[in-house]
């Protein structure tokens, strides 16, 4: 298993200090499990540790963006998104250049339980009109979406898992902002993903395949503005799109993939995603349940895809 | 600089304009904008470094102001010192106009934040001061009006305690005590007493004032300039729609706007004849 992306974009923070003086760091008593206390220990003048204050650390960071910083805030997605009133208006409305850093989004994190998911993040970030949002797939493009985001001019969210993932990409990868990544390309059904779950839909694509159904799946980092020529390509060679993500039904990527796709005829969108609150357990057993595992995406995938051989199968 | 004649003219000038713009406009807040103008005047005819016509000007010093609401009085005093047209205020609030119902920083660069989510515009502020002490070319203060009603908002209090963590003597707070908000007296919907005790415990420099009196609001942003290692409030005691007899003391004129008889009356009693 690879790098949290977490722990990439820590990573990735912390070299970014040394080319980019006007890169600084808010933390909200997270820095350990953000990741950012790396760059708060090379940097101290430019890391801001303000507590248990979520509220007050988006209206920092805005201030620190309007006086021509590049403020990083980062806490778990459900902590920092929660101050939604804050983004939207200190952040949003102002267009205050900062990046907003969530990580422990989705179920998968595990053990901790709901309160600490970022399930519903997505749905609001996205809602705002100038409001970037990505979500790396594994290290490599956490690391490149990091670096794209300290020149990038604007508000943005960076969604991040605590878990490791697999590896996808090699360092040769570039990030290219707003456009998917096909990873295989298919005929039968596509498999639309992003984040943690892209490794586990490709394996997903290539059990289906060794059962003769050829399965597309694109990596979706950048959610908004999402890539619409690729939707519509693939959407012309695929009838059926199944998204893909750890995060709640409504208002995520699946949302994001069927607003684009609303007025293209003939095509079909299965949004498969996580549908109740979380709870604990380990990451495995979480995924299984939500069937977001390799298993559970291909068996959602045949049941849409499929559904008259499902039911000859079973009858 | 000016006498204290000459801003004692501008206040009675400022007070008309609000008057009249929310009167045009048809809604707005009268009695929080009232209550600010000797605080406003002070800082925009005395106290703040800002070029007119370079909005953006990287020394300009920072004025937050956190009670959005209370938007036409800093319209008032933006243009009677030249930085936007005086034939702009009558367009307040209407559709196209840059003179939002609350500040906009994207429309009118004059506006250092957004603000009227009340609550936020301290942390907004505590952050440019951040920024400040990280500048190496610029230097320029950071001021933020807060309104007595908001500093009910626990945010408020998260961004006490960061500016007195991080030292920021560049950042100066005032609250217009007006003791009244939307909803009653602000005693009996929650009270803030004692007050002065509260910022002090927070790590604040506190100043209490009467904030209609220029001379002690000059003074006391002047020892706020001098005060070290710590950001100073200055808690200025004032009338909620201060200059207008009917409109004083009373959350009714919190956010209504004049009918034209009622524009007519203020107006005598500010010396101005005719509500034109």
């Amino acid at each position: 298993m690879g790098k949290a992306t977490r722990a990439a974009v820590g990573d990735a923070l912390k070299k970014l200090g040394e080319t980019h003086p006007r890169v600084v760091v808010v933390d909200a008593d997270l820095s350990c499990s953000t990741q950012t206390r790396g760059f708060g220990e090379s940097y101290p003048e430019r890391f801001f540790q303000v507590g248990i204050a979520e509220g007050n650390m988006v209206g920092v960071a805005a201030g620190l963006a309007l006086g021509g910083m590049v403020p990083f805030a980062s806490s778990f997605a459900c902590f920092i998104t929660g101050r939604f009133e804050q983004i939207r208006l200190s952040v949003g409305y102002n267009n205050a250049n900062v990046k907003i850093v969530g990580t422990h989004s989705g179920c998968g994190i595990g053990e901790d339980g709901y309160s600490q998911m970022g399930l519903e993040d997505l749905a609001v970030m996205r809602s705002l009109p100038n409001m970037v949002v990505i979500q790396p797939a594994d290290a490599i493009e956490a690391e490149k979406a990091t670096e794209f985001l300290a020149d990038y001019d604007g508000p943005a969210y960076l969604r991040l898992t605590r878990q490791g993932l697999a590896d996808i990409f090699d360092a040769s990868y570039r990030f290219e902002f707003g456009k998917g990544v096909e990873l295989r390309t298919g005929t039968d059904l596509t498999i639309v993903a992003t984040g943690g779950v892209v490794a586990y839909a490709f394996e997903a694509a290539e059990r289906l395949a060794a059962e003769g159904l050829d399965v597309g799946v694109v990596n979706m980092h950048t959610i908004k503005p999402i890539d619409v020529g690729l939707l519509r390509e693939v959407a012309g060679r695929t009838e059926r799109i199944m998204t893909v993500e750890d995060h709640g039904v409504v208002g995520g990527l699946g949302s994001a993939v069927v607003e684009a796709l609303a007025e293209i005829p003939g095509t079909s969108v299965h949004v498969h995603g996580v549908r109740s609150y979380g709870e604990s357990g380990t990451h495995a057993d979480l995924y299984a349940h939500h069937r977001l595992d390799a298993e559970g995406i291909a068996a959602v995938a045949k049941e849409f895809a499929w559904p008259a051989e499902r039911a000859e199968a079973t009858g | 600089m000016r006498s204290i004649e000459d801003l004692e003219g501008i206040c009675t000038e400022l007070r008309v304009s609000i008057l009249r713009m929310i009167a045009a406009a048809g809604s707005g807040h009268p009695g929080g904008s009232l209550s600010a103008v000797e605080v406003v005047t002070a800082l925009y005819f005395a106290e703040l470094d800002y070029r007119v016509g370079e909005p953006r000007w990287a020394g300009r010093d920072r004025f937050v102001l956190s009670k959005g609401h209370g938007v036409p009085v800093l319209y008032a005093a933006l243009a009677r010192a030249g930085c936007i047209e005086q034939a702009e205020l009558p367009k307040l609030r209407s559709f196209g106009s840059p003179l939002q119902g609350h500040p906009d920083h994207v429309r009118l660069p004059y506006m250092e934040a957004a603000t009227g989510s009340l609550g936020q515009g301290l942390s907004v502020a505590v952050g440019m001061a951040l920024a400040e002490t990280l500048d190496d070319i610029n230097d320029y203060r950071v001021y933020c009006l807060l309104g007595d009603g908001e500093i009910q908002a626990g945010q408020v209090w998260e961004a006490a305690m960061s500016a007195a963590k991080f030292g920021l003597e560049n950042l100066t707070a005032i609250v217009d005590y007006n003791k009244v908000q939307l909803d009653g007296h602000v005693s009996t919907i929650m009270e803030l007493e004692p007050l002065a005790d509260k910022w002090a415990a927070f790590g604040w420099h506190v100043i209490q004032l009467d904030g209609h009196d220029l001379r002690r609001v000059l003074q006391a942003l002047e020892e706020a300039r001098k005060e070290k290692a710590r950001p100073t409030v200055i808690i200025a005691d004032t009338v909620k729609g201060k200059g207008v007899s009917f409109m004083e003391d009373t959350y009714a004129w919190h956010g209504k706007a004049p009918n034209a008889e009622e524009l007519e009356r203020a107006l005598a009693e500010l010396g101005v004849g005719g509500a034109a």
